[in-house]
């Protein structure tokens, strides 16, 4: 087998050749494609670090291998804005400081983007924090994060019911 | 990481035989798989990718009323499958309690099975390890081994079973259906996991090419739907494996038990079912009394491997807890902290 793997990354279409068939896809995203968005923590599942959308999904980047995801869309910290404008998860970040250095951020945004597409937590803090126990924050900003994913999830909310009017 | 031939077959035949030379393994999600090959504990040769056999990705409800879950179904989709959860709850329940919501969504039924013991000196290619390279000792046996195995374990190896979702399915009489080379067979769930004895290299009954294709939970589970919990133990409230967990299921008549269902997770180097418990409950009124009884019958073999006398008393009381909770019923809805030792019966949290 030819080792070629094709991705629809943040809405493009990528064909990248993998000679080597040991990589992931975080090393795909931040090595091969420069888009260095997905940060790589502990590289062994354990910090969430790496999360990205693999077909609308959030998943582990470090622990994907790339040529079994051939035919993936993928969706990065990267391709989260549009034309310039903010994703509501990302504006929530900020306007609740779910940060402090910002290392873990780019997996937080994405697990909670993941969580709200699960509908699974709603506006259950409780249900919010188990849902992104995936992600770990070395800074402890945790309080602002929690605040951050159901202020994002009620302006989604919002949105939708507007969207259904 | 050593490199590999990567291949991937278009039918269960192809994937069997290409899995059945010497140094070849199976891929699913590989959450376990590349974890052990980044860490050197596992090398193989050849990765025989199992994500896109046709038909294995299917939850499928059996016209008696049992479910077959195909090998590669993910956690999360089991887990959040409306009516396998509404048949199987303690499985969702222990399915939500595992790893993080990211892991679940790739992690597979097969390849939860078959991950293999988080003994940290198995993880660590410096130390002796008799399941990692056999004959070559065991530095558990003297080192950090708290968390390690109370049942069933051997001078060889004392290491436990990770899985939280092997621990309900084997309560509930799970069976795995295999093919290998000699075509087709099934293996209760029960049988399918090893002992350490002296040959700790080897988890499972299973032979090199064969693929697990399913798991299957009989009909008569969902006579414990009502009455069913999972309850785990661990060193922080979320993502972090059981220091050890129970499987309950009752079926009740009128206040008095008809039949139980009890396993224990992180006990042993398998899911434990534990039939003489179950036994002593058959015809007796649920409360604390036959719940100490049987939790007592449960662990009366148990033995410390080291510096953890302490997980069998905790066993104890987790048996009984987890049955108090079955008796209590069902939550309509899997607790906001999956089987966690800090929710309330009622399904309230008790701290933060
Ligand atoms: C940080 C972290 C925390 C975790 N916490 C928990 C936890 O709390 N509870 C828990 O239960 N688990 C936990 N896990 C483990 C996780 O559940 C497993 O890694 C996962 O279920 C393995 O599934 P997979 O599809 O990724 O398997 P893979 O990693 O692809 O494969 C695992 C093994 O199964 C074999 N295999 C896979 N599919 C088949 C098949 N169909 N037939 C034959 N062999 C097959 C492979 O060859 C390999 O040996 C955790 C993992 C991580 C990384
Ligand atoms: S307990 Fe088992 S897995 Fe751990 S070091 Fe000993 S032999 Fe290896
Ligand atoms: S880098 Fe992937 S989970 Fe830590
Ligand atoms: S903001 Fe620093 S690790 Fe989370």
């Amino acid at each position: 087998m030819s080792l070629t793997a094709t991705f629809t990354v943040n809405g493009v279409r990528r064909q990248v050749d993998l000679p080597d068939p040991r990589v992931t896809l975080l090393d795909l995203l931040r090595e091969r494609l420069d888009l260095t968005g997905t940060k790589k923590g502990c590289d062994r599942g354990q910090c969430g670090a790496c999360t990205i959308l693999v077909n609308g999904r959030r998943t582990n980047a470090c622990l994907a291998l790339a040529i079994s995801h051939d035919g993936a869309e993928i969706t990065t910290i990267e391709g989260l804005a549009t034309d310039g404008v903010l994703h509501p998860v990302q504006e929530a970040f900020i306007a609740h400081d779910g940060f402090q250095c910002g290392f873990c951020t780019p997996g937080q945004i994405m697990s909670a983007v993941g969580l709200i597409a699960e509908g699974q937590a709603g506006m259950d803090p409780e249900r919010v924090r188990e849902g992104m126990s995936g992600n770990l924050c070395r800074c402890g900003a945790y309080a602002g994060i929690t605040e951050a994913v159901l202020d994002a999830q009620a302006r989604l909310d919002a949105q939708d019911r507007s969207q259904a009017a | 990481m050593k490199t590999f031939d990567y291949v991937r077959p278009a039918s269960v035949a192809e994937a069997v035989a290409a899995a059945a030379a010497p140094g070849a393994a199976f891929l699913a999600a590989g959450t376990n798989l590349l974890d052990l090959m980044k860490g050197g504990i596992a090398r193989p040769d050849r990765l025989v990718d199992v994500t896109r056999l046709p038909g294995l990705d299917r939850i499928e409800r059996s016209h008696d009323g049992g479910f077959r879950i195909g090998a590669t179904v993910r956690n999360a989709d089991l887990a959040h499958d409306a009516a396998f959860a509404r048949a199987c709850p303690a499985v969702a329940e222990a399915l939500l309690s595992g790893a993080s919501a990211q892991l679940r969504n790739a992690a597979t039924t097969g390849g939860n099975l078959l991950q293999r013991t988080r003994c940290p000196y198995f993880y660590d290619t410096a130390s002796a390890c008799n399941k990692r390279e056999p004959g070559s000792g065991c530095d558990a046996r003297e080192g950090e081994n708290r968390l390690h195995a109370v049942l069933g374990w051997s001078d060889s190896c004392i290491a436990t079973n990770p899985s939280d979702l092997c621990v309900p399915l084997v309560a509930l009489d799970a069976i795995v259906e295999i093919e290998g080379r000699a075509g087709r067979r099934e293996i209760p769930l029960e049988a399918f996991h090893r002992l350490p004895g002296d040959a700790p290299e080897r988890d499972s009954v299973l032979e090199p090419g064969d693929l697990i294709v399913a798991v299957r939970v009989p009909a008569e589970a969902a006579a414990f739907a009502g009455h069913a919990r999972y309850l785990k133990v661990r060193e922080r409230t979320s993502y972090a494996f059981a220091v050890v967990s129970a499987a309950a299921g009752l079926r009740l008549e009128g206040g008095r038990i008809a039949e139980a269902r009890i396993a224990l997770g992180g006990v042993a180097l398998k899911p434990w079912r534990a039939r003489e418990a179950e036994a002593t409950l058959a015809g007796a009124p649920a409360g604390p009394e036959a719940f100490r009884r049987a939790a007592d019958v449960a662990l009366a073999e148990a033995r410390p491997s080291g510096d953890n006398a302490f997980k069998i008393e905790l066993a104890r009381r987790i048996v009984v807890r987890a049955l108090t909770l079955a008796a209590a019923g069902t939550p309509d809805r899997v607790a906001a902290l999956p089987a966690s030792a800090f929710a309330a019966s009622t399904g309230a949290t008790l701290h933060v």
